[in-house]
């Protein structure tokens, strides 16, 4: 019995992040900008982003820890961004450009530009 | 002293230092040093300056510009800070910053840290870089400030008081996803400059970010710290200092007694809670507790630390 209640409490909560992921999730919402790259909880979100060339990404830190953007390549490198504040790189060329948080190595994300 | 009287002694000293971030007090005794809560060792009637000579305190991570929730005035408790070394009645001949001087590199940042420090009564301030301190490419606002002791290399060394210091950076060369890294250059320098040191030299050596792997994941630590630890095995008292991570932590292992140092500015979480090591943002009267949970540690050093004198004397 208790057992029965609790699976359909399971599938009660799975429904209902289904429904969160079919209508929050930032692809379905629309909401975000899809050149934005978000600095928050020490991740880079979304860690991998497609743009065409010509583009122009901006990266924006939504951390109390400043953060920073900075190419392997050395193609670009922003200064240590506080909390809302951001750096834009417009990439001409197609190819795969990999950065980190120069403050917080782990930090890892990657921009294809086609 | 008893231990209800130290936590006494414990709780006026924190009623001084709202923050509780202080730094430091390095007591040398038979070559070997002991490690003192600088909020304790002000106060004259605990008598910590009885271990042996007071020769080094070390403050750390005073992040100028810092300004959120977690401290707003971060310049004020590294004042605090300041005033603690400059009304002790012994005072140290040497200041060790461990770096994260500044929050974000900036010049203004910079130029406050240095005005605020220029109040210590000390003769002698030995820094090191944190990766606050280099996130521009060059590193010039940091070097230009502090370089003239490394030749804006960010390492090098000296002598006091018979005791060879180290001062290592290890904020530079990162690699995506690693820990802090020495590098080649680095430590053939350190090989070459311990060289001429007897096994019996007592040796401080200090970084920003831990010489030991503390957590991997927030990246803790140096990758290649083991080939200088290597270097320093052959040495009877080994110091190794270090910040970056806004509490202390401490480890012996043989003859090298390894520290970190907390921060002046904020607290961060022990390892592995929460996202990061983000700026940990606590009540202002559960700060002074959580600080105390940290320090009751922190009185117990110098009992701990003086067995082991007696140990290796």
């Amino acid at each position: 019995m208790a057992l029965g209640r609790y699976r359909s409490l399971l599938t009660a909560v799975s429904v209902a992040m289904l429904w969160w992921a079919a209508t929050c999730s930032p692809s379905a919402a629309g909401s975000s900008d899809p050149t934005n790259i978000l600095m928050k909880d020490f991740m880079f979100a979304p860690t991998s982003l497609t743009v065409k060339a010509g583009s122009t990404v901006t990266w924006v830190n939504m951390d109390d820890e400043p953060h920073t953007a900075v190419s392997d390549t050395g193609l670009f490198r922003s200064a240590a961004m506080d909390t809302n504040e951001s750096f834009s790189f417009k990439f001409d060329k197609p190819g795969t450009y990999h950065f980190t948080c120069s403050i917080h190595p782990r930090m890892v994300g990657t921009i294809v530009v086609q | 002293m008893s231990d209800e009287q130290l936590l006494q002694s414990r709780r006026n000293a924190l009623k001084c230092m709202a923050y509780g971030g202080a730094g430091t007090l390095f007591v040398l005794a038979g070559g070997v040093f002991s490690p003192v809560d600088l909020a304790l060792a002000a106060d004259d009637k605990l008598g910590t300056a009885r271990l042996g000579k007071p020769l080094f305190v070390q403050i750390s991570d005073t992040h100028i510009g810092f300004n959120k929730e977690a401290n707003p005035d971060v310049n004020g408790t590294l004042t605090q800070t300041i005033d603690l070394v400059n009304g002790m009645a012994e005072r140290p001949a040497l200041i060790i910053h461990t770096g994260d001087i500044t929050h974000l590199s900036k010049p203004a940042e910079f130029d406050l840290a240095q005005q605020l420090l220029s109040r210590l009564r000390t003769t002698e301030l030995h820094t090191v870089p944190g990766e606050h301190d280099t996130t521009d490419a060059t590193v010039t606002e940091y070097f230009n400030r502090f370089g003239k002791a490394s030749n804006n290399k960010g390492y090098y060394s000296f002598d006091h008081a018979g005791v060879h210091f180290v001062a290592l950076i290890n904020v530079l060369q990162f690699k995506p996803g690693g820990l802090g890294t020495l590098g080649t250059e680095q430590l053939a320098w350190v090989a070459a400059d311990l060289k001429g040191h007897s096994d019996s030299t007592p040796i401080v050596v200090f970084a920003h970010m831990p010489l030991w792997t503390i957590y991997e994941p927030w990246g803790w630590g140096t990758g290649d710290a083991d080939q200088l630890m290597e270097q320093l095995r052959r040495f009877g008292s080994v110091t190794v200092l270090n910040g970056h991570i806004h509490q202390i932590v401490q480890k012996v292992e043989g003859n090298v007694t390894f520290h970190t140092a907390r921060s002046t500015a904020y607290p961060q979480p022990t390892a592995g809670m929460g996202s990061g090591p983000a700026p940990l943002k606590v009540a202002a009267d559960q700060l002074a507790k959580m600080l105390g949970i940290t320090s009751v540690s922190v009185v117990k050093h110098p009992r701990s630390l003086a067995l082991s004198d007696t140990t290796i004397a």
